[in-house]
């Protein structure tokens, strides 16, 4: 379980990004982090894992305190898929070999080649394996910077924005991975996201964030269509069909 | 290298792209190690292969060969070896340390701050006199104030380059253009001084900035290993940090690698390494640059790989350059700076034109 209380955080003195986020997120379930540009989803993620330093608040992971913990030790707890993904120009074994970075000692074992196997294989990729990372479509990088964070085995997920400049099937097939990894390794993750339609079918809990604060949260039928409507400033309609919330935006 | 035990049965293309690797760094060893044996069999005075073996092995043999083989030819060699392999893991660090294939301890001016460092005792330490060799060159008499001096020279220009990156949190690229800067006013710097020396201590710095691993004797050889030994070591050990600031310092940070940190550590090292080689040695230019390039584009930019080739790459680059520089123009010996610019520069551009090879 991933409990974040009172975090807070800005770039500039006396500019906060973060005002005071608390939430909790129960492990096998999936956390979405709306909201417009500039409310502090990617500056959120950035502080969970520790890359930013909150100036206040604690993140905590089975009661471990994460911002207290070394940097290798946070990465076994937190694979973060960052926005804008490169991955160097290596192949895409070294690529998802590289997020056995934090249990490598001073060389790679077995049980890391058979954990990046497993990961290659659960993604869809090991056809790829020899394959530069720069001669890859948008699809293929994302499941390979995926792979790389599930063979960090964390406990918790945090994806930035893993849909963006993607095709509508690339978007569905990495959300499905997402849902899948979650459930099969009883994983938790966190992804700030745009799109409000995946953020509705694929999430289990919604944070509507807007100017560094929660405006709204909770499971996708707790969040109204007035309240999106208000923070994103343009008409919202939430329609229900076959258990799944569409958004419908004039 | 890395273990191997089931990846050929699962991916066996991905092995095969590994053993190229691994072929290519067995190729360099073998290459590197000929030229060694070349290094010490080849020279102005000719010597049967015979005695020189005789003398390597302890048998009976002439002692003015003793004396050539021990004292002149196996040092050098030793010393091509040693800095070759330094000079070319330092290039190979800066370059991913700061993300930029310029990287190198010439682009960062460490080499230009050795020479004025030289120039500085020469001139205000009187430590430039002509003295005739045996080749007819002239010597810097008390070297090691030289030394002193010429290394803390490289260091200040690293560290003032450290400094500024932290104190200002800039980027590599921003770092590369201050030692280009610092570069630029360190030869001005020393041409100032080279302005205003007379003869002998003009003829002095300019001998001091010609790299020539003939100055190198077994004090310095150790002194140089002292440095670069350990470090090389410590490159090795950080080769997966490297690979994860490659892949960019968002995602090294999220695998939990102090970027800050290996940055830090990876510059000052490859600094010191740089400039433990460049105060004895004199400006040895492009084996820090070429080296590695000619690696990447080879073997790709995999640092469990691109280290050790990178040495042995240096290795090789430099002791090649030594040996024509002795043969050439026998039996004057030309310093081995000149050669490694003549070979290093149209080897770079044909690499960086000729796209076929990867």
């Amino acid at each position: 379980m991933l409990s974040a209380s009172n975090l807070s955080f800005g770039y500039r003195k006396g500019e906060l990004i973060l005002k005071d986020i608390s939430f909790t997120l129960r492990a096998g379930s999936v956390l979405a982090i709306i909201g417009p540009n500039g409310a502090g989803k990617t500056t959120l993620l950035r502080c969970i894992n520790a890359v930013l330093r909150p100036h206040k608040g604690i993140v905590k992971i089975e009661d471990r305190d994460v911002l207290q913990m070394p940097s290798r030790k946070i990465a076994k707890k937190i694979g973060y898929v960052p926005q804008n993904n490169k991955a160097g120009n290596m192949t895409v074994f070294d690529a998802v070999l590289l997020g056995r970075n934090p249990h490598i000692g001073l060389r790679s074992s077995q049980t890391d080649l058979d954990k990046v196997s497993e990961a290659l294989r659960q993604m869809r990729i090991e056809h790829l394996v020899t394959r530069y990372t720069s001669h890859l479509s948008g699809g293929e990088l994302q499941k390979v910077c995926i792979a790389r964070a599930l063979v960090q085995e964390p406990k918790i997920f945090l994806l930035d924005e893993p849909t963006s400049n993607l095709d509508l099937k690339n978007q569905m097939d990495i959300m499905n991975i997402i849902r899948k990894i979650t459930t099969d390794n009883n994983l938790s993750a966190i992804m700030s996201i745009h799109d409000l339609n995946l953020a509705f079918r694929f999430a289990d809990y919604l944070i509507l964030l807007d100017k560094g604060g929660i405006i709204a949260h909770g499971s996708p039928g707790n969040i109204t269509a007035s309240i999106l409507s208000e923070v994103y400033g343009v008409q919202v309609e939430l329609i229900r069909h076959n258990g799944n919330i569409l958004v419908k935006i004039f | 290298m890395e273990p191997k035990e089931n990846i050929n049965h699962l991916f066996p293309e991905y092995s095969k792209y590994i053993q190229r690797k691994i072929i290519f760094i067995v190729i360099l060893f073998i290459l590197s190690t000929g030229l060694f044996i070349a290094a010490i069999l080849l020279g102005a005075v000719n010597i049967p292969i015979s005695s020189v073996m005789a003398s390597l092995f302890g048998l009976k043999s002439i002692p003015e060969v003793r004396n050539i083989i021990f004292n002149i030819r196996l040092p050098h060699a030793v010393a091509a070896l040693i800095a070759g392999g330094g000079l070319a893991i330092s290039g190979a660090v800066m370059q991913s340390v700061l993300r930029n294939p310029l990287g190198s301890p010439f682009t960062l001016g460490i080499s230009q701050a050795g020479a004025f460092g030289a120039a500085i005792a020469i001139m205000l330490m009187g430590t430039g006199i002509m003295q005739s060799t045996q080749v007819g060159a002239i010597t810097v008499t008390n070297p090691y104030f030289t030394v002193a001096f010429s290394f803390a020279a490289c260091m200040v220009s690293a560290l003032i380059i450290i400094f500024i990156a932290r104190l200002y949190n800039t980027t590599p690229d921003v770092m590369i253009l201050c030692g280009v800067a610092l570069g630029s006013l360190f030869s001005a710097a020393t041409m100032f001084l080279q302005y205003f020396a007379d003869d002998v201590q003009l003829a002095a710095i300019v001998f001091w900035s010609f790299g020539d691993v003939g100055r190198a004797g077994w004090r310095e050889v150790g002194i140089m290993s002292f440095f670069v030994l350990p470090g090389t070591l410590f490159f090795i050990m950080n080769r997966w940090n490297y690979n994860a600031i490659e892949a960019g310092d968002e995602i090294a940070r999220g695998l939990g690698v102090k970027v800050g940190m290996v940055r830090l550590s990876g510059m000052v090292i490859a600094s010191v390494i740089t400039a433990s080689i460049v105060s004895f040695l004199g400006i040895i230019a492009f084996v820090g640059l070429i080296g590695p390039h000619i690696v990447r584009r080879v073997i790709g930019d995999d640092y469990r790989f691109v280290i050790p080739a990178s040495f042995l790459c240096g290795v090789s680059l430099l002791l090649a350059s030594d040996i024509a520089a002795r043969l050439m123009l026998k039996p004057h010996v030309l310093p081995v700076a000149v050669l490694t610019s003549f070979i290093g520069g149209p080897a770079f551009i044909y690499l960086l034109l000729n796209k076929k090879v990867k």
